[in-house]
Protein backbone atom coordinates (compact mmCIF):
# COMPACT_ATOMS: atom_id res chain seq x y z
CA UNK A 1 0.00 0.00 0.00
CA UNK A 2 1.31 3.47 -0.88
CA UNK A 3 1.70 5.83 2.02
CA UNK A 4 2.99 9.37 2.50
CA UNK A 5 4.39 10.17 5.92
CA UNK A 6 6.12 13.31 7.10
CA UNK A 7 8.97 12.37 9.40
CA UNK A 8 10.95 15.11 11.14
CA UNK A 9 9.61 17.62 8.63
CA UNK A 10 10.54 15.60 5.56
CA UNK A 11 7.87 13.92 3.42
CA UNK A 12 8.45 10.29 2.46
CA UNK A 13 6.37 8.31 -0.03
CA UNK A 14 6.77 4.57 0.23
CA UNK A 15 5.03 1.35 -0.69
CA UNK A 16 4.64 -0.80 2.43
CA UNK A 17 3.03 -4.06 3.40
CA UNK A 18 0.11 -3.34 5.75
CA UNK A 19 1.69 -5.53 8.45
CA UNK A 20 4.86 -3.39 8.58
CA UNK A 21 5.08 -1.89 12.04
CA UNK A 22 5.93 1.80 12.27
CA UNK A 23 9.12 1.14 14.26
CA UNK A 24 10.48 -1.11 11.50
CA UNK A 25 9.35 1.30 8.77
CA UNK A 26 11.32 4.08 10.47
CA UNK A 27 14.39 1.95 11.09
CA UNK A 28 14.59 -0.21 7.99
CA UNK A 29 12.78 1.71 5.24
CA UNK A 30 13.86 5.20 6.25
CA UNK A 31 17.13 4.29 7.98
CA UNK A 32 16.19 6.25 11.10
CA UNK A 33 17.65 3.89 13.65
CA UNK A 34 17.38 6.32 16.54
CA UNK A 35 14.01 4.78 17.36
CA UNK A 36 14.85 1.62 19.29
CA UNK A 37 12.98 -1.65 19.54
CA UNK A 38 13.22 -3.17 23.00
CA UNK A 39 10.52 -5.56 24.14
CA UNK A 40 8.68 -5.41 20.81
CA UNK A 41 5.40 -5.88 22.69
CA UNK A 42 4.44 -2.35 23.85
CA UNK A 43 5.77 -2.72 27.40
CA UNK A 44 9.15 -0.98 27.44
CA UNK A 45 8.63 2.32 25.60
CA UNK A 46 12.01 2.35 23.77
CA UNK A 47 10.17 2.81 20.48
CA UNK A 48 8.07 5.86 21.44
CA UNK A 49 7.72 8.54 18.76
CA UNK A 50 5.53 11.64 18.61
CA UNK A 51 2.55 11.63 16.25
CA UNK A 52 1.29 14.99 14.98
CA UNK A 53 3.40 16.60 17.69
CA UNK A 54 0.95 16.00 20.49
CA UNK A 55 0.67 12.27 20.99
CA UNK A 56 3.32 9.82 22.20
CA UNK A 57 2.85 6.43 20.57
CA UNK A 58 4.66 3.11 20.84
CA UNK A 59 5.78 2.60 17.26
CA UNK A 60 6.12 -1.19 17.72
CA UNK A 61 2.36 -1.32 18.32
CA UNK A 62 1.18 0.71 15.36
CA UNK A 63 1.26 -0.08 11.65
CA UNK A 64 3.12 2.20 9.25
CA UNK A 65 -0.07 2.48 7.16
CA UNK A 66 -1.71 4.16 10.16
CA UNK A 67 0.87 6.94 9.93
CA UNK A 68 -0.19 7.73 6.36
CA UNK A 69 -0.94 11.46 6.14
CA UNK A 70 0.44 12.10 9.62
CA UNK A 71 3.55 13.79 10.99
CA UNK A 72 5.97 11.69 12.99
CA UNK A 73 8.77 13.11 15.09
CA UNK A 74 11.57 10.76 16.08
CA UNK A 75 14.57 11.40 18.31
CA UNK A 76 16.52 12.46 15.17
CA UNK A 77 14.09 15.36 14.77
CA UNK A 78 14.79 16.94 18.15
CA UNK A 79 18.13 18.54 17.39
CA UNK A 80 17.81 21.69 15.25
CA UNK A 81 20.65 23.28 13.28
CA UNK A 82 23.34 21.48 15.24
CA UNK A 83 21.87 22.50 18.58
CA UNK A 84 20.51 19.87 20.91
CA UNK A 85 16.90 20.19 22.00
CA UNK A 86 16.67 21.40 25.62
CA UNK A 87 15.53 17.89 26.60
CA UNK A 88 18.58 16.28 25.00
CA UNK A 89 20.89 18.85 26.60
CA UNK A 90 19.23 18.24 29.96
CA UNK A 91 19.68 14.45 29.70
CA UNK A 92 23.36 15.15 28.98
CA UNK A 93 23.75 17.68 31.82
CA UNK A 94 21.95 15.56 34.41
CA UNK A 95 23.49 12.23 33.35
CA UNK A 96 20.01 11.03 32.41
CA UNK A 97 21.37 8.13 30.41
CA UNK A 98 23.97 5.43 30.70
CA UNK A 99 23.64 2.76 28.01
CA UNK A 100 21.22 4.96 26.05
CA UNK A 101 18.87 2.21 24.96
CA UNK A 102 15.73 3.65 26.55
CA UNK A 103 16.76 7.26 25.87
CA UNK A 104 14.98 7.90 22.53
CA UNK A 105 11.71 6.71 24.04
CA UNK A 106 12.27 8.68 27.25
CA UNK A 107 12.98 11.81 25.20
CA UNK A 108 9.94 11.48 22.97
CA UNK A 109 7.57 10.63 25.83
CA UNK A 110 8.79 13.64 27.81
CA UNK A 111 8.72 15.82 24.66
CA UNK A 112 4.99 15.17 24.36
CA UNK A 113 4.48 15.47 28.13
CA UNK A 114 5.95 18.98 28.12
CA UNK A 115 3.62 19.97 25.28
CA UNK A 116 0.58 19.00 27.34
CA UNK A 117 1.98 19.96 30.74
CA UNK A 118 4.79 22.53 30.45
CA UNK A 119 5.47 22.53 34.20
CA UNK A 120 4.87 19.02 35.54
CA UNK A 121 5.77 18.25 39.14
CA UNK A 122 7.95 15.27 40.04
CA UNK A 123 5.00 12.91 40.57
CA UNK A 124 3.51 13.89 37.22
CA UNK A 125 6.84 13.26 35.47
CA UNK A 126 7.19 9.84 37.11
CA UNK A 127 3.63 8.96 36.09
CA UNK A 128 4.19 10.16 32.51
CA UNK A 129 7.26 7.95 32.02
CA UNK A 130 5.68 4.92 33.74
CA UNK A 131 5.47 3.21 30.34
CA UNK A 132 9.18 3.74 29.64
CA UNK A 133 11.54 1.28 31.28
CA UNK A 134 15.16 2.09 32.11
CA UNK A 135 17.31 -0.77 33.32
CA UNK A 136 20.62 0.96 34.06
CA UNK A 137 20.77 4.67 34.90
CA UNK A 138 17.73 4.59 37.13
CA UNK A 139 14.97 7.12 36.99
CA UNK A 140 16.32 9.77 39.36
CA UNK A 141 18.48 11.58 36.83
CA UNK A 142 15.93 11.14 34.07
CA UNK A 143 13.37 12.94 36.23
CA UNK A 144 15.92 15.68 37.01
CA UNK A 145 16.64 16.08 33.30
CA UNK A 146 12.96 16.48 32.45
CA UNK A 147 12.65 19.06 35.25
CA UNK A 148 15.62 20.98 33.87
CA UNK A 149 14.17 20.95 30.34
CA UNK A 150 10.80 22.08 31.65
CA UNK A 151 12.41 25.09 33.31
CA UNK A 152 14.45 25.96 30.22
CA UNK A 153 11.54 25.60 27.84
CA UNK A 154 9.45 27.86 30.05
CA UNK A 155 12.14 30.53 29.65
CA UNK A 156 12.45 29.93 25.90
CA UNK A 157 9.16 28.47 24.57
CA UNK A 158 10.18 28.70 20.89
CA UNK A 159 12.71 25.91 21.45
CA UNK A 160 9.88 23.48 22.13
CA UNK A 161 8.75 23.30 18.52
CA UNK A 162 10.65 21.01 16.19
CA UNK A 163 10.00 19.34 12.87
CA UNK A 164 8.05 21.24 10.27
CA UNK B 1 7.20 -11.55 15.57
CA UNK B 2 5.38 -9.80 12.75
CA UNK B 3 1.65 -10.29 12.30
CA UNK B 4 0.45 -12.59 9.54
CA UNK B 5 -0.28 -10.72 6.30
CA UNK B 6 -3.60 -8.93 6.07
CA UNK B 7 -5.36 -6.38 3.89
CA UNK B 8 -5.93 -2.89 5.20
CA UNK B 9 -8.91 -0.64 4.66
CA UNK B 10 -9.24 2.87 6.07
CA UNK B 11 -12.85 3.78 6.79
CA UNK B 12 -13.97 7.40 6.73
CA UNK B 13 -17.40 7.03 8.32
CA UNK B 14 -19.27 4.51 10.44
CA UNK B 15 -21.37 3.51 7.42
CA UNK B 16 -18.20 3.07 5.39
CA UNK B 17 -16.73 0.83 8.13
CA UNK B 18 -19.86 -1.31 8.45
CA UNK B 19 -20.10 -1.71 4.67
CA UNK B 20 -16.44 -2.73 4.60
CA UNK B 21 -17.08 -5.37 7.28
CA UNK B 22 -19.94 -6.72 5.16
CA UNK B 23 -17.73 -6.76 2.08
CA UNK B 24 -14.74 -8.45 3.68
CA UNK B 25 -16.60 -11.10 5.65
CA UNK B 26 -16.08 -12.97 8.92
CA UNK B 27 -12.33 -12.59 9.20
CA UNK B 28 -12.33 -8.78 9.05
CA UNK B 29 -11.67 -6.94 12.29
CA UNK B 30 -12.04 -3.32 13.34
CA UNK B 31 -8.73 -1.60 14.15
CA UNK B 32 -9.20 1.14 16.74
CA UNK B 33 -6.27 1.96 19.06
CA UNK B 34 -4.74 -1.44 18.36
CA UNK B 35 -3.10 -1.66 21.78
CA UNK B 36 -4.59 -5.12 22.42
CA UNK B 37 -5.25 -6.28 18.86
CA UNK B 38 -1.78 -5.57 17.45
CA UNK B 39 0.07 -7.46 20.23
CA UNK B 40 -2.43 -10.32 19.77
CA UNK B 41 -1.69 -10.32 16.04
CA UNK B 42 2.04 -10.25 16.72
CA UNK B 43 1.74 -13.32 18.94
CA UNK B 44 -0.47 -14.84 16.22
CA UNK B 45 -3.31 -15.15 18.73
CA UNK B 46 -5.37 -13.13 16.27
CA UNK B 47 -5.15 -13.52 12.49
CA UNK B 48 -7.69 -11.25 10.82
CA UNK B 49 -7.61 -11.30 7.00
CA UNK B 50 -8.60 -7.63 6.81
CA UNK B 51 -8.29 -4.71 9.21
CA UNK B 52 -10.86 -1.95 8.90
CA UNK B 53 -9.15 1.08 10.45
CA UNK B 54 -11.55 3.50 12.16
CA UNK B 55 -8.88 5.94 13.40
CA UNK B 56 -9.67 8.45 10.64
CA UNK B 57 -13.34 8.71 11.65
CA UNK B 58 -13.13 11.95 13.60
CA UNK B 59 -16.83 11.98 14.48
CA UNK B 60 -16.29 8.91 16.69
CA UNK B 61 -13.94 10.73 19.08
CA UNK B 62 -16.14 12.39 21.70
CA UNK B 63 -17.06 12.45 25.37
CA UNK B 64 -20.56 13.90 25.84
CA UNK B 65 -22.92 14.15 28.74
CA UNK B 66 -26.66 14.10 27.98
CA UNK B 67 -29.94 12.49 29.09
CA UNK B 68 -28.54 11.02 32.27
CA UNK B 69 -25.46 9.38 30.82
CA UNK B 70 -21.95 9.99 29.62
CA UNK B 71 -21.48 8.87 26.02
CA UNK B 72 -17.99 7.85 24.88
CA UNK B 73 -17.47 7.28 21.15
CA UNK B 74 -15.55 4.36 19.66
CA UNK B 75 -12.74 6.69 18.61
CA UNK B 76 -12.16 8.15 22.08
CA UNK B 77 -8.71 7.42 23.46
CA UNK B 78 -8.24 6.56 27.12
CA UNK B 79 -6.14 9.72 27.40
CA UNK B 80 -9.02 11.90 26.15
CA UNK B 81 -11.38 10.44 28.74
CA UNK B 82 -8.77 10.69 31.50
CA UNK B 83 -8.25 14.39 30.79
CA UNK B 84 -11.92 15.34 30.20
CA UNK B 85 -12.76 17.84 32.98
CA UNK B 86 -16.21 16.47 33.76
CA UNK B 87 -14.74 13.02 34.51
CA UNK B 88 -12.75 14.31 37.45
CA UNK B 89 -15.81 16.16 38.74
CA UNK B 90 -18.59 13.60 38.42
CA UNK B 91 -17.45 10.24 37.13
CA UNK B 92 -14.93 9.18 39.75
CA UNK B 93 -15.12 5.47 38.95
CA UNK B 94 -14.24 6.27 35.33
CA UNK B 95 -11.51 8.68 36.45
CA UNK B 96 -9.94 5.95 38.62
CA UNK B 97 -10.11 3.43 35.81
CA UNK B 98 -8.82 5.65 33.03
CA UNK B 99 -5.72 6.51 35.07
CA UNK B 100 -4.89 2.83 35.63
CA UNK B 101 -5.23 1.39 32.12
CA UNK B 102 -1.85 0.07 30.92
CA UNK B 103 0.58 3.03 30.94
CA UNK B 104 0.28 6.70 29.90
CA UNK B 105 1.74 6.17 26.42
CA UNK B 106 -0.54 3.22 25.63
CA UNK B 107 -3.47 5.37 26.82
CA UNK B 108 -2.69 7.99 24.16
CA UNK B 109 -3.53 5.38 21.52
CA UNK B 110 -5.86 2.85 23.16
CA UNK B 111 -9.63 3.37 23.15
CA UNK B 112 -12.32 2.67 25.77
CA UNK B 113 -14.72 0.97 23.36
CA UNK B 114 -11.87 -1.05 21.85
CA UNK B 115 -11.02 -2.41 25.30
CA UNK B 116 -14.68 -3.39 25.81
CA UNK B 117 -14.77 -5.16 22.45
CA UNK B 118 -11.51 -6.99 23.14
CA UNK B 119 -13.06 -8.05 26.47
CA UNK B 120 -9.93 -9.44 28.03
CA UNK B 121 -11.01 -10.79 31.44
CA UNK B 122 -7.99 -8.96 32.87
CA UNK B 123 -8.86 -5.70 31.07
CA UNK B 124 -9.92 -2.62 33.01
CA UNK B 125 -12.91 -1.27 31.08
CA UNK B 126 -15.11 -4.40 31.01
CA UNK B 127 -14.93 -4.56 34.83
CA UNK B 128 -15.80 -0.89 35.28
CA UNK B 129 -18.53 -1.01 32.64
CA UNK B 130 -20.13 -3.96 34.46
CA UNK B 131 -19.99 -2.14 37.81
CA UNK B 132 -21.32 1.09 36.30
CA UNK B 133 -24.18 -0.67 34.43
CA UNK B 134 -23.04 0.72 31.08
CA UNK B 135 -24.74 0.21 27.74
CA UNK B 136 -23.08 -0.28 24.37
CA UNK B 137 -24.49 0.94 21.05
CA UNK B 138 -23.84 -1.34 18.12
CA UNK B 139 -24.30 -0.48 14.44
CA UNK B 140 -25.78 -3.41 12.51
CA UNK B 141 -24.99 -4.34 8.90
CA UNK B 142 -28.36 -2.90 7.86
CA UNK B 143 -27.35 0.49 9.25
CA UNK B 144 -29.61 0.36 12.32
CA UNK B 145 -28.30 0.90 15.84
CA UNK B 146 -29.09 -1.44 18.71
CA UNK B 147 -28.25 -0.83 22.34
CA UNK B 148 -27.11 -3.67 24.58
CA UNK B 149 -26.83 -3.66 28.39
CA UNK B 150 -23.29 -4.48 29.49
CA UNK B 151 -24.41 -7.73 31.17
CA UNK B 152 -25.54 -8.96 27.75
CA UNK B 153 -22.65 -7.34 25.87
CA UNK B 154 -20.01 -9.27 27.81
CA UNK B 155 -20.61 -12.87 26.74
CA UNK B 156 -17.41 -14.63 27.77
CA UNK B 157 -13.67 -14.01 27.79
CA UNK B 158 -12.74 -12.23 24.54
CA UNK B 159 -16.35 -12.66 23.34
CA UNK B 160 -18.99 -9.94 23.12
CA UNK B 161 -22.48 -9.46 21.71
CA UNK B 162 -21.01 -7.67 18.68
CA UNK B 163 -21.99 -9.99 15.81
CA UNK B 164 -20.48 -10.57 12.38
CA UNK B 165 -20.56 -7.39 10.34
CA UNK B 166 -21.44 -5.27 13.35
CA UNK B 167 -19.46 -2.48 14.97
CA UNK B 168 -19.64 -1.07 18.51
CA UNK B 169 -19.91 2.71 18.14
CA UNK B 170 -20.45 4.07 21.66
CA UNK B 171 -20.51 3.17 25.34
CA UNK B 172 -22.83 4.99 27.75
CA UNK B 173 -22.15 5.24 31.45
CA UNK B 174 -25.12 6.35 33.59
CA UNK B 175 -24.54 9.68 35.33
CA UNK B 176 -24.03 8.87 39.03
CA UNK B 177 -26.67 10.28 41.39
CA UNK B 178 -25.63 12.42 44.32
CA UNK B 179 -25.65 9.38 46.63
CA UNK B 180 -23.85 7.07 44.22
CA UNK B 181 -20.10 6.66 44.10
CA UNK B 182 -17.50 4.20 42.98
CA UNK B 183 -13.84 3.38 43.29
CA UNK B 184 -11.53 1.30 41.15
CA UNK B 185 -8.68 -0.64 42.75
CA UNK B 186 -5.95 -2.69 41.15
CA UNK B 187 -2.86 -4.56 42.28
CA UNK B 188 -0.01 -4.71 39.79
CA UNK B 189 3.64 -5.58 39.88
CA UNK B 190 4.32 -2.79 37.42
CA UNK B 191 2.22 -0.53 35.21
CA UNK B 192 0.49 -2.39 32.44
CA UNK B 193 -0.36 -5.44 34.48
CA UNK B 194 -3.86 -6.62 33.98
CA UNK B 195 -6.88 -5.94 36.57
CA UNK B 196 -10.30 -6.50 39.62
CA UNK B 197 -13.15 -4.47 41.31
CA UNK B 198 -16.60 -3.91 42.93
CA UNK B 199 -19.46 -1.51 43.78
CA UNK B 200 -22.28 -1.88 46.30
CA UNK B 201 -25.88 -0.65 46.34
CA UNK B 202 -28.79 -0.44 48.77
CA UNK B 203 -27.30 -1.48 52.10
CA UNK B 204 -26.57 0.76 55.07
CA UNK B 205 -22.79 1.17 55.25
CA UNK B 206 -20.94 -0.24 58.24
CA UNK B 207 -17.59 -1.87 58.93
CA UNK B 208 -19.40 -5.19 59.31
CA UNK B 209 -20.95 -4.77 55.87
CA UNK B 210 -17.54 -4.08 54.32
CA UNK B 211 -16.08 -7.13 56.10
CA UNK B 212 -18.98 -9.25 54.85
CA UNK B 213 -18.40 -8.02 51.29
CA UNK B 214 -14.68 -8.79 51.60
CA UNK B 215 -15.44 -12.35 52.80
CA UNK B 216 -17.94 -12.78 49.97
CA UNK B 217 -15.36 -11.60 47.41
CA UNK B 218 -12.79 -14.07 48.77
CA UNK B 219 -15.40 -16.83 48.50
CA UNK B 220 -16.60 -16.12 44.94
CA UNK B 221 -13.20 -15.23 43.48
CA UNK B 222 -12.02 -18.09 41.25
CA UNK B 223 -8.49 -17.11 40.21
CA UNK B 224 -5.81 -19.14 38.47
CA UNK B 225 -2.37 -19.43 40.02
CA UNK B 226 0.44 -17.84 37.99
CA UNK B 227 3.68 -15.95 38.53
CA UNK B 228 1.68 -13.04 39.96
CA UNK B 229 0.51 -15.16 42.88
CA UNK B 230 -1.13 -18.31 44.25
CA UNK B 231 -4.88 -18.97 44.40
CA UNK B 232 -4.82 -18.32 48.15
CA UNK B 233 -3.07 -14.97 47.69
CA UNK B 234 -5.36 -13.86 44.88
CA UNK B 235 -8.51 -14.78 46.83
CA UNK B 236 -7.25 -12.79 49.80
CA UNK B 237 -6.38 -9.83 47.56
CA UNK B 238 -9.84 -9.93 45.95
CA UNK B 239 -11.21 -9.33 49.46
CA UNK B 240 -8.70 -6.57 50.18
CA UNK B 241 -9.50 -4.77 46.91
CA UNK B 242 -13.24 -4.97 47.49
CA UNK B 243 -12.76 -3.55 51.01
CA UNK B 244 -10.63 -0.69 49.68
CA UNK B 245 -13.03 0.02 46.82
CA UNK B 246 -16.09 0.23 49.08
CA UNK B 247 -14.29 2.31 51.70
CA UNK B 248 -12.95 4.58 48.95
CA UNK B 249 -16.39 5.02 47.38
CA UNK B 250 -17.99 5.74 50.76
CA UNK B 251 -15.32 8.28 51.62
CA UNK B 252 -16.17 10.12 48.40
CA UNK B 253 -19.75 10.34 49.61
CA UNK B 254 -18.54 11.81 52.87
CA UNK B 255 -19.18 8.58 54.78
CA UNK B 256 -15.95 8.03 56.70
CA UNK B 257 -15.10 6.71 60.17
CA UNK B 258 -17.52 3.78 60.06
CA UNK B 259 -18.27 1.65 63.10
Amino acid sequence: MKIAVTVNGERYERDVEPRTLLAYFLREDLGLTGTHVGCDSSSCGCCVVAMDGDRAVKSCTMFAVQADGHEITTVEGLEQGGKLHPLQQAFWDQHGLQCGYCTPGMLMTSYVLLKHQPAPNEAEIREAIAGNLCRCTGYQNIVKAIQQASTELAAEPAAAAVGS
Amino acid sequence: MFPAPFDYYRAHSVDDAVQALARFGDDARILAGGQSLIPAMRFRLARPSVLVDINAIDELAYVRESDGHLAVGAGTRDFALETAPLIAQRYLLLADTSALVADPVVRQMGTVVGSLCHNDPAGDWPVTALAARAQVSIRTPGGATRTVAIDDFVVDSYTTAVGTGEMAVEVRFPTPGTRTSGSYQKIERKVGDFAAEKLLAGAKPSKDLIRAAMREAEKIADPSPDNRGSVEYKKAMAGVLVGRAIAGALERLGVGGLK
